[in-house]
């Protein structure tokens, strides 16, 4: 009876909205992401997501193609006069979406605003020291030492325009600390392919064509409609009845529902993120019966926990068939991979268990091991896989499973023994990343991520001399060489990049996707 | 009457500080929201200087002074992930989770109190046994399950209704909302019966309950005697009788409505408060999460002092006692 209720007052008002159900604009893109846009100021929060959204609307000096290479985007050329100094030749004739021309004065004061000191993009141009106006189309911008990674960190330094700063009074980024919003939080005005039109957060927020857009556009849309839908059941529901076009979080236990699906096409790949296992490598370990010393710290005993993981059971089941195994901890789009680095130490048990016994713990030693719940990819699955196989091979595991603003923290303080770690090498794309950030030792400007104390003197030799070598040819070798070390010392255990699909209906054409996962829509065609 | 309010008002700042307090203690174990704000290449030079300057490094009991000061004075900063003042974020928020709540209830009202009529009278019938039965799957059925099967249903395989989203809104000063327009409308349903089936069940029980102990006494019996049409009978005379628990358990259930609203908001990605707070929580958005959680403290204590003062309206015994201080309350 309940039912028979609640079917008679859902169909009288369903009749009243039968135009909802009707197709889609042509060339309207209604895009269902898994989460809303922090704002739609790119220097008010450091999330790649928010930015790359936001990419669509501001542009960079520089920016990726599709296949991830650095090409002209706002400057036209550059060059380097001295090690230290990187002159830019802007483009002429772009025009922001309110009609002011876009000119050197622009950059500097872009620059300066990211680099303010209360911005939370600041990190993202560790090198900058100061810019200079040349002449109205050509700046100058100084680094602190010779640097060779500027123009990967200006890909994500979006331009804004003087005037429009200035008039708003949003010259300086937003301070969470002072408690003050900014004009730039809800208003955009940038150089790119597309307006926003209007937002209302949490709902929808709409981007229109820019018709004036200085560059030859490869896609035929007029407007994509974005929407964030937090729970994968309704996106993927949305996404079956045609309420959205597009998403870029296609939930993976649902993809093969949706390839079976005649109107919707699934494309899926592995993103640059590659997942590690780390280690406490400190004179001590965090819980455990052995309290004297690190068993860690002996190399015979990581590898026999490299050595007691079946990566293809892991592959199999906790990752669903889809993602990558590999050897090496960086991917192989991300320069500083070599193809040496890709071999895995064979799955081998009872390997393990006499190499446990040569170091002298034939019968294992417990030890915590910290997973998050909302971080990686199937990460509770495939930590909790990881542990059973270690147990098999003797050892003792605490499985410490929690969410990512939970276990952080206690990632941050060093209280673990082992963790699982995820790195893609955003926004820098290049093997630097996680060398200065996560193997380098820690120091005033490595290492941040470095929470187990593996540092080792002869790698952050290696990736300092990579730091400042503006040779390509020689740069790469050295990251390469670091990373070789620490494949040969087993400081960590590489599993697998991650799988990423995103799914769309069948009425979008051609959709780029690139392992870094982001969208970008000025290359998407629809019928 | 004056009296009585000012004790009600003395308690509910007590109560709320209370709450403000205890959510103070647990933002402590939710986590860091510097280590999501700054991005990766940050350097711990950087992270230490963020939390110093959003003050995360003083001591517990000052940062709580500071912040019960600032809410006091109304001012719950502005959003970590946001970068907006809260108090816009909120209320921007709050006439989405309102109005989804207003029709929940009415639905719960309109549904329910027939209902546990019918069922009360013809108690033995089938069809009174059916809603019963049924009523038990409404009280266990969990909401997110039964939402993902309403989208399956009338979403994804009769396409009658959208998955998600609240339509198009209108803005009248301020307070947006979707009853003015058909996408408004459609949207509502979905969400609107989701989060009201409990609501029906349970408004439908008490009901049931209530009439099956009016109909036993005997002013009903003499209403028979009397002759007085069975209509008559279970609509004026008793049913009235029963309200009294309704109404209580509808006020007060308003407050649950909004807190729980949450689920079902991050179901059909119904952006109100709820989805907020669940927003924030994952980005540990310390000034967010305090803010809703005090508005939602405020939200029932509030109903509670109005649910005692309708009472007071309602039942001219309570009236008697509640006025006897010579209050001009009517």
């Amino acid at each position: 009876m309940g039912r028979i209720w609640l079917l008679a007052a859902s169909a009288a008002l369903a009749l009243s909205t039968a135009q909802m159900a009707a197709p889609a604009e042509a060339k309207t893109l209604k895009w269902g992401a898994a989460r809303e846009i922090a704002s739609l100021d790119p220097y008010s929060f450091g999330d790649t997501f928010t930015l790359s959204v936001l990419n669509h609307v501001y542009e960079g000096l520089v920016r990726y193609t599709g296949d991830l290479k650095i090409e002209p985007a706002l400057a036209e050329s550059w060059e380097n006069p001295s090690p230290t100094i990187w002159r830019f030749k802007l483009r002429k004739g772009v025009t922001f979406h309110n009609g002011n021309p876009f000119t050197a004065d622009d950059v500097i004061a872009s620059l300066t605003r990211v680099t303010h000191e209360t911005s939370p993009l600041k990190g993202n141009l560790p090198a900058y020291k100061s810019a200079k106006k040349i002449d109205d189309f050509t700046v100058d911008i100084e680094v602190n030492g010779p640097y060779p990674l500027l123009l990967n960190d200006l890909t994500n330094i979006f331009i804004f325009d003087k005037e429009w700063l200035e008039a708003n009074n949003a010259t300086l980024p937003t301070d969470s600390g002072k408690g003050i919003k900014g004009y730039a939080t809800d208003n955009a005005n940038g150089t790119g392919p597309f307006m926003v039109e209007s937002r209302r957060p949490d709902a929808k927020t709409v981007f229109v064509v820019n018709q004036k857009w200085w560059d030859k556009p490869k896609h035929n849309l007029t407007k994509i409609e974005f929407s964030p839908v937090a729970s994968a059941a309704t996106r993927v529901a949305a996404l079956l009845s045609g309420e959205i076009d597009f998403t870029n979080v296609a939930p993976l236990q649902d993809l093969p529902r949706l390839a079976t699906s005649p109107d919707i096409k699934v494309l899926q790949t592995n993103e640059l993120r590659t997942v590690i296992f780390a280690f406490n490598l400190k004179d001590k370990l965090f819980e455990s019966d052995v309290t004297d010393k690190n068993p860690l710290k002996d190399k015979r005993v990581r590898e026999a926990l490299y050595r007691a993981i079946d990566i293809d059971a892991v592959q199999k089941r906790a990752m669903r068939g889809l993602s990558r195994n590999t050897g090496a901890i960086v991917a192989p789009a991300i320069p500083g991979y070599a193809p040496e680095l890709e071999p895995r130490l064979p799955f081998d048990l009872d390997g393990a268990k006499k190499l446990l016994t040569e170091a002298g713990y034939p019968n294992g030693f417990s030890f915590q091991m910290n997973c998050q719940s909302d971080g990686l990819v199937n990460e509770e699955e495939f930590c909790q896989a990881v542990a059973a196989m270690w147990a098999r091979a003797g050892l003792r595991p605490n499985l410490s499973l929690g969410p990512r603003s939970l276990q952080t923290p206690k990632r941050v303080k060093g209280d673990f023994d082992v963790i699982s770690f995820g790195w893609a090498n955003e926004p820098m794309i290049d093997a630097y990343s996680i060398l200065i950030q996560v193997l380098h030792s820690k120091s005033g400007s490595g290492g941040v991520f470095n929470w187990g104390s593996w540092g080792r003197p002869d790698i952050d030799a290696l990736i300092d001399k990579a730091g400042v070598e503006l040779d390509a040819s020689k740069r790469i070798p050295m990251m390469t060489q670091a990373l070789k070390i620490a494949k040969d010392e087993t400081l960590f255990i590489p599993m697998h990049n991650q799988p990423m699909a995103w799914a769309m209906r069948a009425n979008v054409e051609t959709m780029v996707q690139a392992s870094d996962n982001k969208p970008r829509l000025w290359l998407t065609r629809m019928k | 009457m004056l009296v009585f309010l000012v004790r009600r008002v003395v308690n509910a700042i007590g109560v709320m500080l209370a709450v403000a307090f205890l959510a103070f203690m647990i933002f402590r174990f939710v986590g860091d929201p510097v280590e999501l704000m700054l991005n990766e290449q940050a350097t711990q030079a950087q992270r230490d200087e963020l939390r110093a300057r959003l003050g995360l490094n003083r001591p517990f009991l000052l940062q709580f002074a500071t912040f019960a000061g600032n809410a006091a004075r109304g001012d719950f900063g502005i959003s970590y992930r946001n970068q907006q003042e809260v108090s816009a974020l909120i209320a921007e928020r709050f006439p989405a989770t309102f109005e989804l709540v207003l029709v929940a209830t009415f639905l719960s009202l309109v549904i329910g109190i027939p209902l546990g009529v019918f069922s009360a009278i013809r108690r033995k019938s089938f069809l009174a046994q059916a809603v019963q039965f049924v009523s038990v799957l409404g009280v266990s059925l969990p909401s997110f399950a039964l939402g993902i099967l309403f989208i399956l249903i009338f979403s994804v395989n009769l396409q009658w209704l959208p998955a998600f989203g609240r339509g198009e809104v209108v803005s009248l000063g301020g307070w947006t909302t979707g009853l003015l327009t058909a996408s408004g409308r459609a949207a509502l349903v979905l969400p609107g019966i989701t989060l009201s089936l409990f609501q029906i069940t349970l408004v439908m029980r008490l009901v049931r309950a209530e009439m099956l102990e009016t109909m036993r006494t005997e002013f009903i019996r003499f209403a028979r005697a009397r002759g007085l049409p069975d209509r008559s009978i279970h609509f004026r005379h008793a049913l009235r009788n029963c309200l009294m628990p309704v109404i209580t358990m509808t006020g007060l259930q308003i407050g649950n409505l909004i807190a729980f609203a949450l689920v079902t908001e991050t179901v059909f990605q119904w952006p109100g408060m709820g989805l907020l707070f669940v927003q924030a929580v994952t980005f540990v958005d310390i000034p967010v999460m305090a803010a809703y959680l005090m508005l939602v403290s405020f939200i029932f204590v509030t109903l509670n002092t109005l649910v005692d003062l309708t009472y007071a309206l309602v039942d001219p015994r309570l009236r008697q006692t509640a006025l006897a201080g010579g209050s001009n309350v009517r």
